[in-house]
C-alpha cells in the first residue's frame, strides 16, 4: 500500500536527483534524523540513508514471509479441524495470515524491493522468517497455543510498530494488529475449551503448552547484550523496545492467563519477584534458536518444501490471468481500430 | 548511502511484474472513498477481486475503486511548505477570524 509507482510532478527520477545533490548527503541525513527525532513519519518520497532503506525492506520482508510461511503449520489443520464452527474460524484466520503477508510486501515495495524477488528468496531458502513456524503441530492442541501463544507474542512485538518511524510499515502494522486480537482469542478460548474438557483433553493442552512455551520466549530475538542491529534500528525509529522488555512483558501477560487455564509452565525457576515486580525465568537455550535459525529446527525442510509445492500449485492461475489479460488487451485494441 | 528510493512506476521497472492498482473503500452508503492499500494484478476485473478479499474480509466496504498505480499524480512531500503557503497567512476565510456582538446569536 501507498505505492512507488505514482508519479510526482515534474519530477522524473533523474531530475530528482539533480536537486538533491545540491542539499549534499550530510544535510539530507541530518534533515531526516531531525525528522525522525520529532517522531514525524519517513514516507516513500522521502530521502532516506540507504542503510536505513536496507534495514526496513530486510525486516518488512521477513515479517512478511512470516505470516505466509505461518499458514502452513495451522492450515495442516483446517480439514481436521474438530468441528464446523472451529473450521470456519480456522480458515478465516489463515486467510488473515495470507492478507498480513500481502500488506507487508506492499509495504515493503514502497522502498522499492519487487514483490517477484521477495518472493523468489523465500522460495529459495535465501530469505529468513520467524523460525517459531518450524515446529511441528502435531496435535489440534497445538493449533491453540499458536494462536494464543505465537499470536500473543506476535501482537507484543507488533503493537509498538504501530509507531514504527517508517509510514507505510506502521500503517500496514496498525492494519494487522486489529486483526489479529481475534487471533490471540481465538486460541485461548479453544484452550480453555480443552482444558475443561476431558483429562486426555487437558492431558493433550498441557502437552502443547509445553512444547510452544520456550520457542515462543526466543521469538523475541536474542538478548539485548547479544542482539547487535537493536541500538541502530531504535535510533531510527523502527524498534521502539528492545528484545527482552518484550519478553518480560509477554512473560508477565501470559503466565496469568496460564494460570487461569490451569497449565502448568515448564519452568521450575519461574517465581514472581515482589522486588521488580515482574516474574522471574529460567534460562533460555539460545542454542537450540540459532539452530533452528540457521536451518535446522524440525521442519524448516518441510515448510520450505511445501511453500514451493503451494507456489507451483498456483503457476495455472497466473498463466491463466496473463493469457487472459493479453486475451482482453488485444480485443480493446481490435476495438479501437 | 547515496540512493534514494525513486519513484518510479512499478510496472515501467519490472514489466514482468503484475501491475500495480491502489485501492479505495467507501465503508458506508453515504462516505467518501479513501485509499485503503494496493494489489497487483493483471486487469481491473481481478484488482476488484483481489482488493475484495484483502481489504474487506470485515465487512469493511460497500464499494470499491481500484485506480492504476501510475495513473495517479501526486505533490512531492519536500515541496509541501512552498506548495501550501499561499493558504497559511489567509486567515480571514475561517469564520472564527470575525468578531461579532454576542446579540448576533448563533451565525
Amino acid at each position: 500500500m501507498y505505492t512507488q509507482a505514482i508519479d510526482l510532478m515534474g519530477s522524473t527520477p533523474g531530475q530528482r536527483a539533480g536537486a538533491d545533490a545540491t542539499a549534499g548527503d550530510a544535510g539530507r541525513e541530518e534533515a531526516f534524523d531531525a525528522r525522525v527525532a520529532a517522531d514525524r513519519k519517513i514516507e516513500p518520497q522521502d530521502w532516506m540513508p540507504e542503510a536505513y532503506r536496507r534495514t526496513l525492506v530486510r525486516q518488512i520482508s521477513q515479517h512478511a514471509h512470516s505470516e505466509v510461511v505461518g499458514m502452513l503449520p495451522e492450515g495442516n489443520w483446517i480439514t481436521r479441524a474438530p468441528s464446523l464452527r472451529r473450521k470456519a474460524i480456522l480458515l478465516a484466520k489463515v486467510q488473515d495470515e495470507g492478507g498480513h503477508g500481502l500488506y507487508l510486501y506492499a509495504a515493503a515495495e514502497t522502498l522499492n524491493a519487487s514483490r517477484d524477488d521477495m518472493i523468489g528468496a523465500l522460495l529459495s531458502g535465501k530469505a529468513k522468517y520467524s523460525s517459531i513456524f518450524n515446529y511441528p503441530t502435531p496435535t489440534w492442541a497445538d493449533v491453540g497455543c499458536i494462536g494464543w501463544l505465537v499470536d500473543g507474542a506476535a501482537i507484543m512485538n507488533q503493537v509498538p510498530l504501530c509507531r514504527c518511524s517508517y509510514g507505510p510499515y506502521a500503517r500496514a502494522m496498525i492494519r494487522i494488529c486489529k486483526e489479529e486480537s481475534f487471533h490471540q482469542r481465538q486460541g485461548f478460548e479453544s484452550m480453555l475449551a480443552l482444558c475443561n474438557g476431558t483429562p486426555e483433553q487437558k492431558r493433550m493442552a498441557q502437552e502443547a503448552f509445553e512444547r510452544w512455551w520456550w520457542p515462543v520466549l526466543m521469538m523475541f530475538g536474542p538478548s539485548d547484550a547479544e542482539s547487535v542491529h537493536s541500538a541502530q534500528t531504535m535510533k531510527w525509529g523502527i524498534k521502539r523496545l528492545s528484545n527482552d522488555e518484550l519478553r518480560q512483558r509477554f512473560v508477565d501477560a501470559t503466565v496469568p492467563q496460564a494460570q487461569l487455564l490451569g497449565l502448568t509452565i515448564p519452568d521450575p525457576d519461574l517465581k514472581w519477584n515482589e522486588a521488580t515486580g515482574h516474574w522471574d525465568y529460567g534460562t533460555i537455550e539460545w542454542s537450540e534458536f540459532w539452530r533452528v535459525v540457521n536451518g535446522d529446527g524440525p521442519c524448516n525442510r518441510e515448510r520450505a518444501a511445501m511453500r514451493q509445492r503451494a507456489h507451483d500449485n498456483g503457476q495455472w492461475v497466473r498463466d491463466a490471468a496473463n493469457a487472459h489479460a493479453a486475451k482482453q488487451a488485444v480485443r480493446a485494441q481490435g476495438v479501437a481500430a | 548511502m547515496t540512493e534514494a528510493p525513486k519513484p518510479v512506476a512499478a510496472s515501467a521497472a519490472r514489466p514482468d511484474q503484475w501491475p500495480l492498482w491502489e485501492v479505495f473503500v467507501r465503508s458506508r452508503q453515504g462516505l467518501e472513498h479513501k485509499h485503503c492499500g494496493s494489489v497487483h494484478a493483471t486487469d481491473a476485473a481481478m484488482a476488484l477481486r483481489m482488493a475484495r478479499d484483502v481489504y474487506t474480509r470485515r465487512q469493511e466496504g460497500v464499494s470499491l475503486w481500484v485506480v492504476p498505480s501510475t495513473a495517479i499524480t501526486a505533490s512531492v512531500d519536500e515541496d509541501a511548505d512552498p506548495f501550501f503557503d499561499p493558504a497559511a497567512d489567509k486567515i480571514y476565510r475561517h469564520p472564527t477570524f470575525y468578531v461579532l456582538p454576542d446579540d448576533v446569536g448563533h451565525m
